[in-house]
């Protein structure tokens, strides 16, 4: 029986190609979260290049177009999602003093499948031309689009979204049924709550975005008149389907960033975080209406009064639990002993920026005065304060907080800085003008402007401002570039950490940890702290500890639907059809083959044990 | 004891598909999925009911629809809803071979079922209600092709279960896979229900 076998190391690619450690597969989405986070850079450095001058000819008006669908789609599904991923991973079973994730299997299948999403949309400037209907690819235009560009956005996207699925189910679970004992769900870390909230989203979010995706498809691909008005289709559902995923998507994307901060801002306030209660509470409010407000995004269809008042009363309440966040994490700080460390730099920079996309949100919630904000680029301010004001600032926050969990060394902190700032700023310069230029006029999505609009000048400090963004980026870079080669960090604990995952000797133990925690408090390793215990009180006594096998599987699987998503789009059904089989006898062979995992003894955990310096 | 030793019914558990961690995840992660595939088919029903009259030149529901047929239909899926249950039933008795027969059971009425509905579907193309014709016949075929695929997916993942196991009596690595499958089988026949009653029934008195 395969139980008692000993494991068998893999080493190199084959190891992270085959690895169901979510640590392990935490570190793989934030490198290609990271990856796909440059190329989304770049397209907007170089939409930003076109925009820098009236009249410009840098980039036709086709590419243009193809470049603000990318940049969106990818930010949104390759970068931020998957970074949000990295540190769910890297964190949640950690916080909860579990040894893996509920299905490692499953997890390391969600990664891959988003991986070949990923690639697959972005082969697109290769293969015959990007997708240019927006991120948003609203029918008619998309299902008329030309070429076989929305093709890969609606694979793309697909494929990565059954990731995200699986993924979503997998935490849900995970945290629900794999906390340490006396992990009570009003003990868990708010970074845990908020990756079980938006894991909920995710399992009620998705879906919509499944079918929207299959219906946009069968118009594209086997001529189905869903949104074909001419055959008695209607436009409008795609949009309904599309922000009923959208704006919980929104809020999926969030939620983590707010857990971040919690964590940071509680962390070098030296204070146990303020009204945690209200906290999750406000959590799980936020995420619950969340799905209240779709149509805020649908304003101007023309679905009358009563309709757009609803759903504008439903968006302004969103306001009070996210009020209730921002008060609780300033009420943090006040009185603790702020340490202000990069991560905490980042914190304290959310704050009033997220604040600011919240006013224009609210703004923006006035059906009113949409009707003249709609498509202009107030809401590109708007989204990206809250996008990148929000979501990125706090992903930066628990970049340079969690850093050394993952990776065992500490980031530069001057280097640290010097990101925040050149970032920071830039970030202001380029997006704070944008709300001025679209109250004077100017619509979103265009590729030029005339001059003598007074538009110019604006525009050249927004352009501007995104050079300084991407300055701070590759200081990041080099940053990440120089702590790879120096030594583990000193302390396992090098920010005095107040929960479960700074407890753990480094480098983290492939098994987390070697006995499961007794969990005494919100807070659990300050407790013991302030108690005077060097660490974690154990709930059980040194043991065999069981692991989950690695295994090639999930790699093959995406890869047998990124196959068939070739052959769909190029209309080779035989192509179609091979991948899709391949990805079946995966899921075959994974039904019928015995894997019962291994088992790590009890001797070498008693070793590792010995080997730990305090 | 070990999760692939065959239980006997002295140390049979209550609950042999949440006896283990393994089990109990997979028992709640499947309930989730479950959430998260109900969503997926109100997305389809809601489209559906906005597109059911656009069928252009092409026959109404009312001209459509064989309730006959469809009532055989879901006569089938209910009843072999039913034989999941006695399956279940073996599942909580450690009687083995009695699970497999109503699995058989099952699996049988799920093709038959299945059956009719490729048939269903061919007298439709017939009358020139095809997949590419309307915007009703796209929302058609691919709500009741959703369903219908599910069906397809469970009768092979029943297949797989029952020749994978069938040698090795009821152990704790079993026992959630077959109780799973029971689970889904039941989800896909009250999709079906919502379908009997929004598509035919509304498209027949509606």
């Amino acid at each position: 029986m395969s139980t008692h076998a000993s494991h068998t190391k893999r080493s190199g690619l084959m190891d992270w190609l085959t690895t169901v450690d979510h640590k392990k597969i935490g570190i793989l989405y934030l490198i290609a979260g990271g990856f796909f986070f440059i190329i989304g850079g770049i397209e907007a450095m170089l939409m930003r290049i076109q925009l820098i001058k009236p009249e410009n000819d840098f980039v036709a008006a086709e590419t243009f177009n193809q470049l603000l669908t990318m940049h969106g789609t990818t930010m949104i599904f390759f970068a931020a999602m998957p970074l949000i991923f990295a540190f769910m991973n890297a964190v949640v079973p950690l916080q909860i003093g579990a040894r893996d994730v509920a299905f490692p299997f499953v997890n390391a299948l969600g990664f891959w499948l988003f991986f070949f999403g990923g690639v697959l949309l972005n082969l697109s400037w290769l293969l015959g031309g990007a997708p240019d209907a927006g991120w948003t690819a609203y029918a008619p235009l998309s299902t008329t689009s030309g070429g076989p560009g929305v093709d890969f956005y609606v694979l793309g996207i697909q494929i990565s979204g059954i990731g995200t699925l699986i993924g979503g189910i997998n935490f849900l679970v995970t945290i629900i049924n794999m906390r340490a004992p006396g992990m009570t769900f009003m003990r868990m870390p708010l970074f845990t709550w908020t990756a079980f909230v938006t894991s909920g989203l995710i399992l009620f979010a998705f879906p919509p975005l499944t079918i929207g995706l299959f219906m946009l498809s069968f118009d594209r691909v086997f001529d189905a008149n869903f949104f074909n008005p001419d055959n008695g289709g209607n436009i409008l559902i795609w949009e309904h389907i599309f922000w009923i995923f959208g704006h919980p998507e929104v809020y999926i994307l969030i939620l983590p960033s707010f857990g971040a901060i919690s964590e940071v801002v509680a962390t070098f306030s030296r204070k146990r975080l303020f009204g945690y209660s209200a906290m999750v509470f406000a959590t799980v409010l936020i995420g619950f209406l969340g799905f209240m407000v779709w149509v805020h995004h649908m304003f101007t269809v023309g679905l009358g009064p009563v309709a757009n008042s609803i759903f504008a009363v439903a968006t302004m309440a969103i306001a009070v639990p996210t009020g209730v966040k921002i008060f609780n994490w300033l009420f943090t700080m006040w009185g603790g002993r702020i340490v202000f460390s990069t991560a905490m730099l980042w914190a304290v920079g959310f704050i009033p920026t997220f604040v600011m996309g919240g006013v224009t949100g609210v703004m923006l919630a006035i059906p009113s005065a949409d009707y003249q904000f709609h498509d202009s680029y107030f809401v590109v301010a708007h989204f990206h304060y809250v996008i990148v004001g929000g979501v990125i600032l706090g992903l930066f926050a628990g970049l340079y907080y969690w850093y050394p969990r993952m990776f065992n060394r500490v980031l530069n902190e001057t280097l640290g800085k010097i990101h925040f700032w050149t970032f920071f700023i830039g970030f202001h310069l380029t997006f704070f003008p944008q709300h001025f230029l679209g109250l004077m006029g100017m619509p979103r999505r265009v590729f030029t402007y005339l001059s003598g609009q007074q538009l110019d000048q604006l525009n050249f400090i927004s352009s501007i401002g995104a050079f300084l963004m991407a300055i701070g980026t590759i200081v990041l870079f080099i940053n990440i570039i120089i702590s790879a080669s120096k030594k583990y960090a000193p302390s396992s604990d090098p920010w005095n950490g107040r929960t479960l995952e700074w407890a753990i000797p480094y480098p983290t133990p492939e098994y987390n940890f070697a006995q499961t925690p007794l969990v005494r408090g919100l807070d659990a390793y300050w407790i013991e702290k302030t108690a005077g215990n060097k660490g974690m009180t154990p709930a059980e006594p040194v043991g065999d500890i069981h692991m989950p096998n690695p295994s090639i599987l999930p790699l093959f699987m995406s890869i047998g639907l990124f196959i068939a998503a070739l052959g769909l789009i190029y209309n080779h059904m035989t192509v179609t059809i091979m991948g899709i089989v391949a990805t079946f006898i995966c899921m075959f062979l994974r039904s019928i083959i015995d894997d019962h995992g291994f088992h790590i003894h009890k001797e070498e955990v008693e070793a590792d044990l010995k080997g730990v310096k305090e | 004891m070990h999760a692939d030793e065959r239980l006997n019914d002295a140390n049979f558990p209550e609950h042999p598909e949440k006896a283990t961690l393994e089990g109990k995840n997979k028992f709640l992660g499947f309930w989730l999925f479950l959430g998260g595939e109900t969503v997926l088919f109100a997305t389809l029903f809601g489209t559906y009911l906005g597109l059911r009259h656009m069928n252009m030149d092409g026959p109404t529901t009312e001209e459509l629809f064989k309730l006959p047929t469809v009532f055989l239909a879901t006569m089938l899926l209910l009843t072999s809803s039913l034989t999941s249950v006695y399956a279940v039933l073996a599942l909580k008795q450690n009687r083995v071979r009695n699970l497999q027969g109503w699995f058989l059971v099952t699996l049988l009425l799920g093709l038959g079922f299945l059956g009719l509905e490729v048939y269903e579907f061919m007298e439709y193309v017939h009358e020139g209600h095809t997949f590419t014709s309307s915007a009703f016949g796209s929302a058609f075929y691919t709500l009741v092709g959703f369903h219908g695929g599910h069906v397809a997916f469970g009768c092979l993942w029943i297949i797989t279960l029952l020749v994978r196991n069938w040698n090795r009596g009821i152990t704790l690595v079993n026992a959630p896979k077959y109780y799973l499958f029971a689970l889904y089988w039941h989800f896909v026949d009250v999709v079906w229900v919502f379908i009997f009653t929004v598509v035919y029934l509304m498209g027949k008195v509606g």
